[in-house]
């Protein structure tokens, strides 16, 4: 057993595990094994420390100090009123809403529940049928992903979208996270999505806290399931406030001639968040797309691992993070690309290109290729840079003021990966929230 | 306008200007020439504020106001334009953005309220017509991907939409074919009025049969060796810079 961290939280974990215990009885057997093997795995690893190789540069040790929460409770549901959720919207952005509240569907406040095409449940609802068990963790490597793991063990509910065959959603499911809490909470919500075959979805996530004092950390896992010649649409909007630490567990499993596109923006607030996003291209000739911009203040920490794996031939995937970090911001960027040696005629392309706009601010950037086949196109790259005085002069030689050019500077840095996002009320509301944190970090 | 007296720079130890003064007037166009190395586009620099140099005497007063003392913003913002040698290529800004950014700040320095939309499409509209700017290129990322030609225009373009006192244009006609260069020159020329100036940093006589100068100036080793009409820049053209490096060399002597 590794060194144990954070003993508090473990305790209180082990202790919930032992208490919930699911029965053989009560739950299918598959699920019934999978929490037991993933819970030995987590007791066997314990919370990731820096010595995992995955975790070098994100300590964890120091946001799991705080004794907090794992049991929802009941009460803290009177605070969410629809005006309230109203606040979350987004401009421009006809959309189906559909509000989970820390980590559960909510049926009132959400606007959609599901149509002919696709259906939405709550994962607790749905946890023990033959529709939602064969999905279950069958691509992620609990081994390698202790908290993963975790969640496996312990998780009780979270969003389950399933589009039939054939199926496109006519609009795109807005998925607002509330979480709510007064007291500091450990959250494990774990969704599913499941695009069946010719079925088209745009998702859209965002974060939110309602009680911004409260610590909220949420350890969250996603299966995304695009089935042949699909296409999902995925945009995730992490806006998070202080206090809030976000581990989020994306795991993506494609098949033949399908299409997955990934948009995530994380904005400053959040203490800590970390991004695993794994896509597993299990079938041929697969397209994805991954765009990723992150903006760090403070004394922020954002960490995106990502990680595809070309298992067949003939698949293309593309991958573009761009980070801007001011203060004392800390960012990590980890992407792998694994090409296996059936996956030939494989193209993979990916970028990370990072400005520091303080002496303080930090950034660990780590392509990574790992090519086992002999007929493929690859490439990586990655750049650490400083604002261009050249083009600041220029700008200011035109009458612009300092803050103004470095703003027009941020935003134009950023515009290779914003531009790219399709659904266009989403792209405005990024580079509105763009422009709402230059003002706070140029003041 | 312009008065630059006894102006004094340097880039680290390097002595660059060693005593420039120079006297424009409204509705003036002044040439400086030279030869390379001698302080032209540094001169310009130092004028519009360019961080690398360090000012070590001297004034230089646009209007009542003394450049050297503003910011490169706020030198733009009283009136100075600095068509650049070199435009820089920014991809992401657009140049319509970046012009609205740029027109409403000088705006607001002067007390005007922002330009509305309209009125500023207007504008941008007719003063496109003076260098015979394409529309596309307005909406495009500022410079990029712009020939050489094109990058000319645009500051010519951004000259005539900023409206300065002052405007220096270093090396404005290099890189430019005989289309471009004639582009150019009428858009300047339909620019100039009682009220405005101009300092054109070059190498050619060809740019000065097209904007025609009031007073041409040779810049050599830091100094205005040498000030005269446009009948000086012929003459240059036919005998180049070593007679008057000569000169320079035996009064040294004595």
């Amino acid at each position: 057993m590794a060194t144990q961290i954070a003993s508090t939280l473990y305790n209180k974990l082990s202790a919930d595990f032992k208490h919930n215990r699911f029965s053989p009885e009560e739950a299918k057997d598959a699920l019934y094994a999978l929490r037991e093997k993933s819970f030995a795995q987590f007791v066997d690893q314990g919370f990731p420390s820096i010595k995992n190789e995955d975790w070098k540069y994100t300590n964890l040790a120091a946001y799991l100090k705080e004794d907090l929460q794992t049991e929802v409770l009941a009460h803290d549901y009177n605070e969410v009123s629809p005006a309230k959720v109203s606040e979350y919207l987004m401009e421009g952005l006809d959309a189906h809403i559909l509000v989970l509240i820390n980590g559960e569907l909510n049926v009132s406040l959400s606007s959609f529940h599901g149509d002919g095409t696709v259906s939405i449940q709550s994962v607790g609802s749905a946890i023990d049928t033959p529709d939602y068990v064969p999905y279950l963790g069958k691509e992620i490597n609990i081994q390698r992903n202790s908290l993963a793991a975790l969640n496996s063990a312990l998780f009780k509910d979270g969003l389950f979208i399933e589009v039939k065959a054939n199926g496109i959603v006519d609009k795109p499911l807005h998925i607002i996270h509330l979480n709510c809490s007064a007291n500091g909470i450990f959250l494990q919500p774990r969704h599913l999505v499941v695009a069946h075959k010719n079925a088209v979805v745009n998702i859209v996530e965002t974060f939110a806290n309602i009680h911004e004092e409260s610590v909220v950390w949420l350890n969250s896992v996603t299966e995304v399931y695009v089935e042949e010649n699909a296409q999902v649409n995925h945009y995730v909007l992490q806006s998070g406030q202080l206090n809030t630490r976000m581990v989020n567990h994306t795991e993506i499993t494609q098949k033949k001639h399908s299409l997955y596109n990934n948009y995530t923006a994380t904005l400053p607030g959040a203490d800590l968040v970390r991004n695993n996003l794994n896509v597993n291209l299990v079938d041929s000739n697969t397209e994805t797309h991954l765009f990723g911009l992150y903006l760090g203040a403070g004394q922020q920490l954002i960490d995106n691992h990502t990680a595809v794996d070309h298992r067949k031939p003939n698949c293309f995937s593309n991958e573009h993070y761009k980070g801007v970090l001011s203060g004392n911001a800390k960012a990590v960027f980890n992407g792998k690309v694994f090409v296996r040696q059936e996956a030939q005629k494989t193209n993979a392309f990916q970028q990370n290109n990072n400005l520091l706009l303080s002496d303080k601010a930090v950034v660990d950037s780590k392509p990574q290729l790992e090519i086992f086949a002999d007929d493929v196109k690859c490439s990586h790259g990655s750049t650490i840079g400083q604002f261009s005085k050249e083009a600041l002069f220029y700008l200011q030689s035109r009458g612009i003021s300092e803050a103004s050019a470095r703003g027009l500077l941020v935003q134009a840095f950023a515009f290779d990966v914003v531009s790219k996002f399709k659904l266009a009320p989403v792209r405005e509301h990024v580079e509105k929230l763009i422009m709402h944190n230059l003002e706070q970090w140029f003041n | 306008m312009l008065t630059i007296k006894n102006l004094h720079a340097q880039v680290e130890d390097k002595k660059i200007l060693k005593g420039i003064n120079l006297q424009v007037n409204a509705g003036e166009v002044h040439a400086i020439m030279g030869p390379n190395g001698s302080g032209k586009s540094s001169l310009a620099s130092v004028l519009a504020g360019r961080q690398n140099f360090e000012v070590t005497a001297g004034s230089a007063l646009l209007d009542d106001k003394d450049l050297l003392d503003l910011s490169p913003e706020d030198r733009a913002r009283e009136g100075l334009f600095l068509a650049f040698q070199y435009p820089v290529e920014i991809p992401g800004v657009s140049n319509i953005n970046f012009l609205k950014t740029a027109l409403n700040e000088i705006r607001a320095y002067k007390g005007l309220q922002p330009l509305d939309a309209r009125s500023f499409l207007a504008l941008t509209r007719e003063r496109q017509k003076l260098v015979e700017f394409d529309a596309q290129f307005t909406n495009r990322s500022l410079n990029e991907g712009f020939s050489g030609g094109e990058k000319k225009r645009n500051e010519i373009f951004q000259l005539a939409m900023l409206e300065p006192k002052l405007s220096i244009l270093d090396e404005t006609d290099s890189g430019l074919d005989i289309d471009a260069l004639r582009i150019v020159s009428n858009g300047v020329n339909k620019l100039r009025s009682a009220n405005n100036a101009f300092i054109l940093i070059t190498h050619y006589q060809r740019l000065l049969d097209y904007i025609v100068p009031d007073f041409v100036h040779v810049l050599y080793d830091g100094r205005i060796i040498r000030s005269g009409t446009k009948e000086l820049a012929l003459e240059l053209e036919e005998r180049g810079y070593d007679w008057l490096k000569e000169e320079v060399a035996l009064q040294a002597q004595l």
